[in-house]
């Protein structure tokens, strides 16, 4: 069956795993049409996945062309970085894990090495074994340049969640006329304050505003890179012309901040509504409570 | 050793009076003869005019380095000698985030929001809101 | 010279003149490559700090602006040169309040925070050079490496 050169030389492997790419590309993408990767991924119709399995042959024709069958960078590949990658988040977004992920590129390599087997039935034992070594590596590569393909996409989309969180996690509230408030919770890390920070301030110009007060009831910790962020913002804010009022401070934090030796030379209240109360002294309109003239 | 070089355009600042406060709006990239000779003028014409009140509106400078803030500290410091007292208003949130970066407080500083809350400031008999000013009676 | 690489630029630091110079120069190539409005102001400030130096401590030298590339992310680094005295003690000169001349003595410490990168070189009596580079778009993370 098999029609090269009866008995003259053998191609080199590499090359021989390429004429075998070109000349069963239609065979191989049937059966790779049917594996659950592209089965699922490619749902309009079989001939979709078909196409898009046949891309993929192509691609690996053309890394064994250029002889870099070990090179995850090779030129041929930047053709199908991404589909692969749409391929690999269509998987994950299904609920499966890299893992499963990485055993599904496995599973394409089975049917490919079949039928090079029976392409190659009659050259002789050792040709076979270079040339099924050669497309094990090329499939090896295939699945390197997907993993690597698929983790820069989540890279990418963790960073871009990280930054809406902390935009999300950073609410500035208008308590009252010139007095705003951030109530911070979580963990407040260098980026975070920075935010923080960056979106207080902003609205202590837009409102107006002469207070303006941190809430930190719901910071677990504070150590003393916290202290220094929190300083810093209340530096800021006096230099605009606004007063900070840290709020919220709970007993062991307050020990903590103690015990590090740090001395927040800024107005501290325990509770949010202690803070809004100083504030509104200071503005002049003092909270009258109406019933406690009548007992 | 950089007096060797002739300073280039040595800019003034116009200086306004109203009534008993003297007001600076300072704009743009100020060059560092411009804000020298701005403190020199100020100097003169707040002692000429007995002001109780210097004004500095900083709303449209887009950066003060610490030479500038050393400039505006020494202004107030200054003002506070020949009995007036100094206000800075208006201070970009970016600016003011960078000098608290830098570690330049100037806590001898008084800021406001605006111009009008820094002449409301100046109209009061006895300053009863300052921000920062607390720290001058400590130890 | 606008290359696709990058804004490159070399421009003298000779007077006080040159200073508003560097300012506008930096801020504008810091706008060019999508820096936010408080990054590029702490990128100016401290390049008006250390351009400062170089024309006060150092009597006069250059500033030289790179546009970097780096894993997809943007940069601009500037690099401060004088062929002054030099700086005999760099851990003094880099702690907070010590001074030289009439500042403040943030000079240099201070430049220090407000970039992500720092790097100081001086040999007395041949120069100093110092170089700070500043990213777009990274969030800024606490430089315990540093």
């Amino acid at each position: 069956m098999p029609e090269h050169e009866a008995d003259g030389q053998l191609a080199t492997p590499t090359h021989e795993v390429r004429d075998f790419l070109h000349r069963r590309r239609e065979q191989i993408a049937q059966r790779w049409a049917d594996e659950p990767l592209f089965r699922t991924v490619f749902t309009v119709s079989r001939d979709e996945a078909v196409e898009a399995s046949k891309v993929v042959v192509d691609a690996l024709a053309q890394v064994a062309d250029s002889e870099q069958v070990e090179d995850p960078d090779a030129a041929g590949f930047s053709g199908v970085r991404e589909q692969l990658a749409r391929m690999g988040a269509a998987r994950s977004r299904a609920g499966l894990s890299n893992t499963q992920v990485a055993s599904e590129l496995a599973a394409l390599r089975p049917p490919v090495e079949n039928l090079l087997a029976s392409d190659l039935e009659e050259a002789p034992p050792e040709h076979l074994r270079a040339c099924s070594t050669t497309l094990t590596v090329l499939m090896g590569t295939l699945r390197l340049v997907a993993m690597q393909t698929a983790l820069s996409e989540w890279q990418a989309l963790s960073d871009r969640q990280r930054l809406q969180l902390m935009e999300v996690a950073t609410p500035v509230i208008r308590l009252w006329d010139g007095v705003v408030a951030v109530p911070l919770i979580g963990t407040l890390d260098s980026a975070r304050s920075q935010v923080v920070m960056e979106t207080l301030l902003n609205a202590v110009v837009d409102q107006h505003a002469r207070f303006a007060i941190l809430d930190i009831t719901g910071v677990p910790t504070v150590d003393s890179l916290v202290a220094q962020h929190l300083m810093k913002t209340v530096a800021a804010a006096r230099l605009m012309g606004a007063q900070c009022i840290v709020s919220g401070i709970r007993p062991a934090i307050a020990q903590t901040i103690v015990h590090l030796g740090l001395d927040l030379d800024v107005i501290t209240r325990a509770s949010l509504a202690d803070a809004l109360g100083y504030a509104l002294h200071e503005l002049g309109a003092d909270i009258v409570n109406p019933g406690a003239g009548q007992r | 050793m950089s007096d060797a070089y002739s300073r280039p355009v040595t800019g003034h600042v116009p200086v306004l009076r109203l009534g008993d406060v003297l007001l600076v709006t300072l704009q743009g990239d100020l060059h560092d003869s411009t804000a020298q000779q701005l403190q020199q003028d100020l100097a003169e014409t707040t002692s000429r005019t007995g002001v109780r009140g210097v004004l500095i509106d900083i709303s449209g400078v887009e950066i003060v380095d610490s030479f500038l803030g050393r400039v505006l500290a020494e202004i107030a410091a200054q003002a506070k000698l020949l009995a007036a007292r100094t206000v800075v208003a208006g201070m970009r949130p970016a600016v003011a985030i960078t000098l608290a970066e830098l570690g330049l407080t100037l806590p001898g500083l008084t800021t406001a929001l605006s111009t009008e809350a820094g002449m409301e400031l100046l109209s009061q008999q006895s300053p009863a809101y300052r921000p920062g000013g607390r720290r001058q009676e400590s130890p | 010279m606008h290359t696709a690489a990058g804004v490159e630029a070399c421009l003298p630091i000779r007077s006080d003149m040159d200073l508003v110079w560097v300012r506008q120069h930096v801020r504008q190539a810091a706008a060019r490559l999508g820096f936010g409005l408080v990054e590029q102001t702490k990128l100016v400030t401290a390049a008006s700090e250390l351009a400062r130096n170089t024309l006060v401590h150092g009597g006069g030298g250059q500033m030289e602006a790179t546009h970097l590339s780096s894993a997809g992310a943007q940069g601009l680094r500037l690099a401060f040169t004088d062929e002054g005295p030099g700086i005999a003690d760099l851990d003094q000169a880099l702690s907070d309040g010590y001074t030289s001349g009439d500042g403040l003595g943030m000079g240099l410490s201070g430049a220090r925070r407000l970039v992500h990168d720092f790097d100081i070189e001086s040999t007395p009596g041949d120069g100093t050079t110092v170089r700070v580079t500043c990213w777009v778009g990274r969030p800024p993370r606490p430089r315990e490496e540093a």
